[in-house]
């Protein structure tokens, strides 16, 4: 793909602007980490939801999965028994050096993404037999009986939760630690999906969203590509799960792991109300979504969730097509677009 | 595991109890999935709010009884205010759903179950709350059983319900109507059925039969904002096991449901009583797609 | 495509910098006469109606403490002001916040969140940035092992809650003529940090007596019905049932011990009174054990409050509906005195000197006792139980504290 010199650009502001974003602000780069965290969820879950026509409410599955991986493999590479660990529900203190917390957490990373992808890989053979709502449906139980059978699961703490083996270094040293392993992740996200996007398997997975019957008679082997995309939801989801359970240091099953009504709806609102089905609208609307958040959040005691509620059902019902989509309709020249329509992918998501 | 399996060989008695408490359960979930099949059948909306009107008839109820009100009257209160509420939800939201791609009905419906359950949070905190029936206790077998009589007239009245909706269904004009507009609704539509009013109709008498379903469980079981969602699962459940046009196979699956969770949690442990539901779900989704295709069924 | 984007892209990125930068400037920890307290606490979500007696303890010390003359500091007099955040009942947002006080409002000075649950993803993150925190909410054992200095507790930890019901029952054993060994005990702990470590101390205290558990059960968090619990405990006749779900638990429990007409001779629960179970369940609950870390009819006193009697009217002359004070109020309210101790006898608000001052704790308040081990948790007071007879709580244990005698067998009619 070319890239003009202007566009070029505008990336390189975007990355500059993400690299010294937490010296400029170093007392709020724990939420400017968890804005690239919400840009991977929109990311994520629109490939699945905006481009291929599937959407999942179970998506934040490989959040949590990733996360209690990661934490394990951490507490092993530790040298401790996590067993023995849990049965003490954290009275036991984990010493880590730094050489064994990097390594615990870049070996429980990696192990973190390629078990998340081999659990996509399962998983997507038992629940793409599902179409429509039912998908979403279907993928929402996978996420809540996760939830629920890990609360069970004494290996790993049952409902009592793990402890994650805590930064050796100074707090501020560990902000940015974790702001430099979602900034990337984000940025590697969002370029893989360009490129996908990009390539027939972008062709093919629309195909799949405007007519999944038609597709397979053109002879796309439809489960394989929904497959890897699931599969690569999964990978970044569950690498973004391992760093965020080592923000907040302490996973448990239900509120921290599988936060299907918080993370797991956040998900589609951002997507949907940056636009679904396009590149930069999950950007956009996880953006603007995260600073709303953030500033009105803790203000509104209470009364947020029920916005979040009417938000979700007046973006769904009045402005389904998201601030990107209004505004490709409103100005199409700017993006390119002649006026004989960009909108099937809308219609038919 | 296993000693619970010994304990109920052992004490075979105890068997009477758990499926007494299963059945009385089912039936109030089994009635609520017959609102969600009704939607689902007549406007092909999946209600995922469905649980959150349960939940609102339920408070209605625990308000009642903290005025002095026995909470049974809450019953028609109940099915008054939901049927209104209902109705409003139609015009606001859910007509404007109809027809659109089937997502959109689903998560609309999820936005308001999140709404709903957050203004009863508001309203009523996230404690657990009950409307205290005050009607006798009887053991039966040597003690072993108890049943509470309240657990028997709610048995009673979901079944008094159930057919009153069913003989409405049946006979009425509306009734006729609605069965006319799932069939086909555009025939209907050309038959001089209004199709708006019969989808509203619809939509506010599934929000009253929740709302009664509330009324119940609030004198059987606990309130909380939050278990709302709980209830749209079982309610999916049952009538994704059973299908569509199946008024037996509701009540079958519902009480099945029941049972099966208690003698579960019973089995495995409580802490799985949770989980067999939410696994029943997938379960049941993935069976059934392999059975049947997607199409629009005639509910009765 | 991208002729709109590369501008938007980049305005977006910068007003999220800005947006998030300029939001909230930064607080001193302490402005002009005032010490800024900060506290993510539970307003909304769960944990919200014990996170609002949490908050209305801390409220009412404050406002206590300010009339009555202030913080004396360097032969100036100070008041407190809290910093609030709403950490939504979830230990992810609660950890974020911790964050924001002490990095984005500059918060020297921490008061705790409400449960285990939350104050374990709070407490790490305090202690890196060396903010000494009075919690007193948060009660697992696990957060004073972790060889935190930054933390203290003015509650007792929670293998304390049930282990005076199970010294109990092995007594009753005795007294019967039978050994604490033949006692059967069943079990049904709600599946969340705090329960299970109160379970942990049960099975741990249950094992030294070598009593038998017959019944291990653990109750999902949105549980509504316990009833196949029940029902083997119905099976298996135990001697003691043990219970605990925060107050959704005890209400749950409550409700169907009555319905199901279970005949165990020793219930004990926690949270009995944040339930109301009493008022909700009438007779059905009379000879229930609640333990508590703290009871209105207590002798404790201080100079602030005066009597535990005294605290509990002055606790619902200024805050509407309570017709019982949560011992969650009492605590955080304690909570918020050792805090001015220790800025008065350090002298300074150099928080390592405030943090030593801490570890010299030694207080008597209304609430109790105070001083703190090396760990952090505080080992002067004791819980007491409870026992609830003819619709009244009355302490039956320890014999130290006990006003009445406990009812055995639990004499109700169904």
């Amino acid at each position: 793909m070319n890239l003009s010199p202007k566009t070029l650009a505008a990336y390189a502001a975007i990355l500059v602007c993400g690299i010294v974003a937490p010296f400029l602000f170093p007392n709020y780069t724990f939420q400017l980490a968890m804005l690239w965290i919400m840009i991977l969820f929109a990311l994520t879950w629109d490939t699945m939801g905006g481009q291929m026509g599937y959407n999942s409410l179970g998506n934040i599955f490989f959040f949590g999965a990733g996360m209690y991986i990661c934490a394990v493999v951490q507490i092993a590479w530790a040298g401790y028994d996590v067993a023995e660990y849990t049965a003490h529900f954290g009275a036991v203190k984990i010493e880590v050096t730094y050489a064994q917390y990097y390594g615990g957490l870049m070996v429980g990373l990696i192990l973190a993404a390629l078990g998340c992808v081999l659990f996509a890989i399962v998983f997507g053979h038992i629940v793409f037999g599902l179409r429509g709502p039912y998908f979403a449906i279907g993928t929402l139980g996978v996420a809540l009986a996760a939830g629920e059978l890990v609360g069970t699961w004494d290996y790993v703490g049952g409902g009592g939760g793990i402890t994650v083996p805590f930064y050796p270094g100074e707090p501020d040293a560990r902000s940015l630690l974790y702001y430099f392993l979602c900034f990337p992740l984000a940025i590697a996200t969002f370029s893989f999906l360009k490129w996908l996007y990009s390539t027939r398997f972008g062709l093919a997975i629309n195909a799949i969203r405007d007519d999944e019957e038609k597709a397979e008679g053109m002879g796309i082997h439809t489960l394989r590509y929904k497959t890897i995309a699931w599969a690569s939801s999964a990978f970044f989801l569950g690498i973004s799960g391992g760093i965020f359970g080592n923000m907040v240091g302490f996973v448990e099953p239900l509120e921290v792991a599988f936060p299907t009504v918080t993370f797991g709806i956040f998900m589609v609102v951002m997507a949907l109300l940056g636009g679904k089905g396009t590149l930069w609208g999950p950007v956009l609307g996880a953006t603007v979504f995260h600073i709303i958040k953030e500033t009105t959040w803790t203000y509104m005691l209470g009364w947020q969730w029920v916005a979040l509620g009417a938000l979700i059902i007046i973006n769904i019902v009045f402005f389904q097509q998201g601030i990107l989509g209004w505004a490709q309709e409103k100005w199409p020249e700017r993006f390119g677009i002649k006026v004989e329509g960009d909108d099937s992918g809308r219609e038919a998501g | 595991m296993l000693d619970n399996l010994l304990i109920l060989t052992a004490v075979p008695v105890l068997n009477v109890q758990l499926l007494l408490d299963g059945l009385f359960i089912g039936a109030i979930f089994a009635l609520a999935a017959y609102g969600l099949a009704l939607v689902w059948g007549v406007m092909n909306v999946k209600n995922l709010a469905q649980g959150d009107f349960v939940m609102m008839g339920g408070y209605i109820a625990f308000v009642m009884s903290k005025m002095g009100i026995h909470p049974i009257f809450g019953l028609p209160v109940a099915i008054v205010l939901m049927f209104a509420f209902g109705w409003i939800v139609y015009r606001l939201i859910i007509s404007r759903v109809i027809g659109r791609d089937m997502f959109t009905s689903l998560l609309a419906t999820f936005g308001l179950a999140i709404l709903l359950q957050q203004v009863l949070n508001l309203i009523f905190g996230p404690e657990v709350q009950t409307a205290e029936s005050g009607f006798e206790i009887r053991s039966i077998l040597g003690g072993m059983v108890t049943v509470a009589d309240i657990k028997f007239i709610s048995f009673l009245l979901t079944a008094v319900l159930a057919a009153i909706v069913v003989t409405f269904m049946k006979f009425s004009r509306m009734g006729q109507a609605i069965r006319a507009t799932a069939q086909d609704a555009r025939a209907a539509k050309v038959m001089g059925i209004d199709t708006d009013r019969v989808y509203a109709f619809t939509y506010a008498l599934n929000a009253a039969i929740c709302g009664a379903a509330g009324v119940l469980i609030a004198m059987i079981w606990v309130l909380q904002p939050f278990f709302g969602l709980a209830y749209s699962i079982r309610c999916f459940v049952i009538v994704t096991a059973a299908g569509l046009g199946n008024l037996p196979g509701v009540i079958m699956a519902g009480l099945g449901l029941g049972a099966f969770e208690q003698f579960g949690g019973f089995i495995l442990g409580a802490e799985f009583q949770q989980a067999i539901v939410v696994g029943m779900l997938v379960l049941v989704l993935l069976i059934r797609q392999f059975q049947q295709g997607r199409q629009r069924q005639a509910v009765v | 495509m991208f002729k709109l984007f590369k501008s938007t892209a980049l305005l977006l990125s910068s007003t999220a910098v800005l947006v998030l930068g300029l939001a909230g400037p930064a607080q001193a920890k302490v402005e002009g006469d005032t010490i800024i307290l900060g506290s993510a606490i539970s307003f909304t979500g769960k944990y919200s109606t014990n996170g609002i007696h949490a908050s209305n303890g801390y409220n009412l010390a404050v406002k206590r403490i300010n009339e009555s003359g202030g913080i004396r500091v360097g032969g100036k007099s100070y008041k407190f002001k809290v910093k609030y955040y709403d950490d939504e009942s979830t230990p992810a947002r609660g950890a974020q916040l911790a964050e924001r006080l002490i990095k984005q409002d500059g918060i020297k000075y921490m008061l705790g969140p409400y449960s285990s649950g939350l104050t374990k993803a709070v407490a790490p993150v305090t202690a890196k940035y060396k903010v000494p925190m009075v919690e007193a909410e948060g009660a697992s054992r696990s957060l004073f092992t972790q060889g935190n200095k930054y933390i203290f507790a003015v509650l007792s930890t929670s293998e304390q809650y049930l282990a005076s019901a199970i010294a109990l029952a092995a007594e009753i054993a005795k007294k019967n003529g039978k050994k604490p060994q033949d006692v059967r005990v069943a079990m049904a702990f709600e599946n969340d940090p705090f329960s299970l470590d109160v379970r942990a101390g049960v099975v741990d205290d249950v094992s030294k007596y070598g009593m038998k558990i017959v019944i291990d059960d653990k109750l999902p968090r949105d549980l509504a019905d316990m009833s196949a619990t029940l029902t083997k405990v119905k099976a298996l006749k135990p001697d003691l049932l043990v219970v605990s779900g925060h107050s959704k638990g005890a209400a749950t429990a409550a409700r169907q011990i009555k319905e199901m007409q279970i005949d165990t001779p020793m219930i004990a629960m926690t949270h009995c009174e944040a339930a109301k179970i009493i008022t909700k369940f009438g007779a059905a609950t009379n000879g229930f054990l609640c333990p508590t870390q703290w009871a209105e009819t207590l002798s404790y006193k201080d100079s602030l409050f005066g009597s535990a009697a005294d605290f509990d009217r002055l606790f619902k002359a200024t805050y509407d509906g309570y017709k019982n004070v949560p011992y969650q109020a009492a605590q955080a309210a304690a909570a918020v005195m050792v805090w001015k101790d220790a800025f008065e006898r350090a002298n300074s608000f150099d928080t390592e000197k405030v943090r030593e001052a801490l570890t010299k704790t030694d207080m008597r308040t209304f609430y109790g006792n105070i001083r703190f081990s090396d760990a952090g948790n505080n080992i002067a007071k004791p819980m007491v139980l409870r026992q609830i007879q003819d619709g009244t709580l009355n302490v039956v244990a320890p014999s130290n504290w006990a006003s009445h005698k406990v009812e055995h067998p639990r004499m109700v009619n169904y």
